[in-house]
């Protein structure tokens, strides 16, 4: 049954145009690939041709907020989530993105643009099993 | 240093986007993925908006086989579906399952300064560093056995 109350088609798809901009002005000026897992992932590597663009794009990523910040408002935020929990998310999301060679920017944006099998599999499969997550927490376990 | 202002600037409208989308609220992104639940199918207008322009730079940049200022495109290499891909995958949906964050909005929560979002980003950092051991770990083994056959080669 859809949210009617929560679902926010226009402002869900203008921002994922934004990305999209943001996704062909890295790919068309600097010819690299947003993928957020990757880029932060392999900073680690210190590879001197490619930490610059590495470390720039990472770093208009945490400006975002603030920008937003001194434009007007920024939306609210729930995090119902324990702490516990989310060390456990961030521990399989960190593993998991750097074996899968990618997220949801890497596979689920720029691999679907480009329309890589590889990314597809990935895409498909980090999502099911994001909801089977969230149906065996949401409707089995509580 | 074209490039790096590029990348800044292109880090700083993913982010713009990615709170005007809604998904920097891990709660928006735990209603997109609970199906049975009220579904909140926002997300997918999301990746729908993002990939209608994606689209056209991808197949404008393998017409042109270059960027903008004449330097090459860097295109992932690998082609094939393997069992990395699978479990990797695997494990990254059970996180995004448990928070309802991924990697770029958990940066922007982060930076924002929701506790909830710092917790996740040094998890995540630290699962990043535990795959660069486990990777150096299994890269001195298998040089010990001589790439035996068997061994799995990695490019």
């Amino acid at each position: 049954m859809i949210d009617w109350q929560s679902f926010t088609p226009v402002s869900a798809l203008a921002g994922g145009m934004i990305i999209g901009l943001a996704t062909a002005l890295l790919l068309l000026i600097a010819g690299r690939i947003a993928g957020i897992s990757g880029i932060i992932g392999r900073l680690i590597e210190l590879h001197k041709g490619d930490f610059f663009w590495r470390i720039a794009f990472i770093s208009g990523l945490l400006l975002a907020p603030w920008l937003w910040q001194w434009l007007g408002e920024l939306p609210q935020i729930h995090i119902e989530t324990s702490h516990t929990i989310l060390v456990l998310a961030g521990l399989a999301v960190g593993i998991g993105t750097r074996y899968g060679s990618g997220c949801t920017s890497g596979h689920g944006v720029c691999g679907l643009s480009r329309l890589s099998p590889r990314s597809l599999v990935a895409t498909v499969l980090f999502m099911v099993t994001g909801m089977v997550v969230v149906y065996v927490v949401r409707h089995i376990l509580s | 240093m074209l490039i790096p202002f590029a990348a800044l600037l292109s880090g700083l409208i993913f982010g713009l986007g990615l709170v005007l989308s809604g998904m920097t609220d891990p709660a928006k992104v735990l209603s997109f993925l609970d199906v049975a639940g009220p579904w909140d199918p926002s997300l997918m207008f999301v990746m729908l908006g993002a990939i209608s322009i994606g689209f056209f730079a991808f197949r404008a940049a393998k017409r042109r086989g270059r960027t903008l200022l004449s330097t090459p495109i860097h295109l992932p290499g690998t082609c094939t579906i393997d069992l990395r891909l699978v479990l990797g995958s695997l494990l990254f949906g059970m996180g995004w399952g448990l928070a309802g964050i991924c990697p770029g909005p958990g940066l922007v929560l982060a930076a924002s300064g929701h506790t909830g979002g710092i917790v996740f980003v040094v998890a995540m950092l630290l699962g990043m560093f535990i795959f660069d051991l486990l990777e150096k770990y299994r890269q001195s083994d298998s040089n010990l056995n001589h790439r035996q056959p068997g061994n799995i080669e990695r490019k």
